[in-house]
């Protein structure tokens, strides 16, 4: 998305810095996904390519309702199918709205060495400046839920902004207006989880006794969260993690690595630097040039 | 100080036309690949015309470095056999340290030190080379796993924090040990310059074991 706003930051990649955040007196948002009212209509990918001028590539008819196969540059959300058999042995058709989760402790912005290619607002939005995304696909790494895309035209790191511009101006979005069940909802995080508790009850008391809500307490709580009816197993929506964090590979990268890597380069560089002034060089002596010219001579007039 | 009026061959062009390649692109990975890892250091990205021409080359330095850094293991690998005098010069370490050469057991054409910058660089430029084409998203971005990337770039953190260290010690050594750069630069050093640092090599050189033109007219 491009920079609207940047005066309510909450986190910006590769700063070392307050990012400027005067204007936060913002309420969090979330997108509220209840997948036990998603029809698999895909209007929220017609939507979000509508009002975001996306056009992936035309593909291929490859068994599934699911199309495209997968997240891309130009495919920030999108309808995945899984076909499930529970305990009694009926078939569950679980459809689930993939895109970003929008983490409240983003491992995207994280990763990213750009400064502020990556950056968060204080609605808790996680937007990509894409003029000062380098391409290097660290985000790709970052993120527990693989979701940014690397565009292979313009090496470019893509993925839901959650219309960031809409929201904005005060507009819910686009995904969120199409939706013709109201399967996705948008409001104050704290209204999102209300309504889930509400939705949850009520499937609750029509036999999902595991329905809950999907809000990985792990990445610090998502703003876009799922009601689902299997909230024991998340992984029965196309490999929605059941654990989702930072892998801790990445939190020693882009953790305690950093500060050691350069104390240890800078230390290398002072000892050299303080043994120069203390020991000094070590120059070779005219003694040295006697014995050494001495030494080329005896051996040679001795074959 | 008289000017010795030999002098001993020490780099061969190609040594230092390979060398010095070899080192343009380390230094050219050394500030890209800083950058890319510390966000103190993104401005190094300005020295390569902005942040995506320098993800861009920094693999294709990093080929390069590679294949240079195979001319010298084969130029150099053979001088930088460990032998028995290495035990030797790693105990006298601190004469080494306080230029104390006298009490430094004699040493061939390299001492434990500088076979340690060698051996060291040999093991981490290829971890750096295979790590690194894991992590290089335009071309293999989809040929492994997001879990392998992430170690690949772990591993490839840790491994260029060790080579510039041990390439800080390189370079300080080179700048300690006076004249040691005009060998690398110009090639020859002084019979004395052996005679203090590298006895055994002088005595090996003056016995004629590595040819008569190595001693030359100082140019």
């Amino acid at each position: 998305m491009s920079d609207l706003q940047s005066q309510d930051y909450i986190r910006r990649s590769a700063s070392t810095m307050t990012p400027p955040s005067a204007r936060n007196h913002e309420e969090e948002v979330a997108k509220l996904i209840d997948v036990s009212r998603c029809i698999g209509c895909k209007a929220c990918q017609s939507a979000c390519m509508e009002w975001n001028d996306l056009r992936p590539e035309i593909g291929h008819f490859e068994g599934s309702y699911q199309n495209p196969a997968d997240l891309g540059p130009s495919v920030w959300t999108l309808m995945k199918f899984a076909e499930y058999e529970n305990e009694q042995g009926n078939l569950e058709w679980l459809i689930r709205k993939d895109g970003c989760m929008h983490c409240e402790d983003p491992g995207c912005l994280k990763a990213c060495p750009a400064r502020g290619a990556i950056v968060q607002y204080a609605n808790g939005i996680v937007d990509f400046i894409s003029d000062k995304c380098i391409g290097c696909g660290y985000c790709v790494k970052g993120c527990p839920f693989d979701i940014p895309r690397i565009s292979k035209t313009d090496h470019k790191s893509y993925k839901c902004t959650l219309c960031s511009d809409r929201v904005s101006v005060g507009l819910e979005p686009a995904c969120v207006k199409a939706c013709p069940t109201g399967a996705i909802m948008f409001g104050s995080k704290t209204d999102m989880k209300h309504w889930a508790g509400e939705r949850i009850d009520e499937l609750k008391s029509r036999g999902f006794d595991k329905a809950g809500l999907y809000d990985p307490q792990e990445v610090g709580g998502t703003h876009v969260m799922y009601v689902l009816h299997h909230a024991d197993k998340p992984s029965l929506y196309s490999g929605l993690p059941d654990k989702p964090r930072i892998s801790p590979v990445v939190s020693a990268w882009k953790g305690v690595i950093k500060p050691l890597a350069l104390i240890g380069i800078g230390l290398a560089a002072l000892a050299g630097f303080f043994h120069s002034v203390t020991v000094g060089p070590n120059e070779v002596t005219e003694e040295d040039e006697v014995e050494g010219e001495r030494a080329l001579r005896e051996k040679e007039n001795t074959p | 100080m008289s000017r010795p009026k030999t002098v001993i061959i020490r780099y061969t062009a190609l040594n230092r036309v390979n060398h010095w390649i070899t080192a343009i692109c380390f230094v050219l990975l050394t500030l890209s690949g800083l950058a890319m890892f510390h966000p103190m250091l993104f401005f190094f990205s300005e020295l390569f015309g902005g942040g995506q021409w320098m993800r861009a080359a920094h693999p294709w330095i990093g080929i390069l470095l590679l294949l240079s850094y195979i001319g010298l293991i084969i130029q150099f690998w053979r001088e930088n056999l460990p032998n028995k005098d290495d035990a030797a010069w790693m105990d006298s370490m601190k004469y080494v340290v306080t230029n104390d050469e006298e009490h430094v057991p004699p040493v061939g054409r390299n001492n434990a030190g500088q076979k340690l910058v060698f051996w060291s660089m040999t093991l981490l430029i290829p971890v750096l080379f295979f790590s690194g084409i894991l992590m290089w998203e335009v071309y293999f971005g989809a040929a492994t796993s997001i879990p392998v990337q992430r170690v690949a770039v772990l591993i490839h953190s840790l491994a260029a924090i060790a080579a510039i260290i041990v390439w800080v010690v390189h370079v300080y050594a080179a700048i300690w040990i006076r004249n040691s750069v005009r060998a690398m630069t110009q090639g020859y050093v002084t019979p004395g310059w052996a005679w203090r640092h590298h006895r055994k090599w002088l005595w090996e050189l003056a016995s004629g074991q590595h040819g008569k033109n190595v001693i030359r007219k100082r140019p």
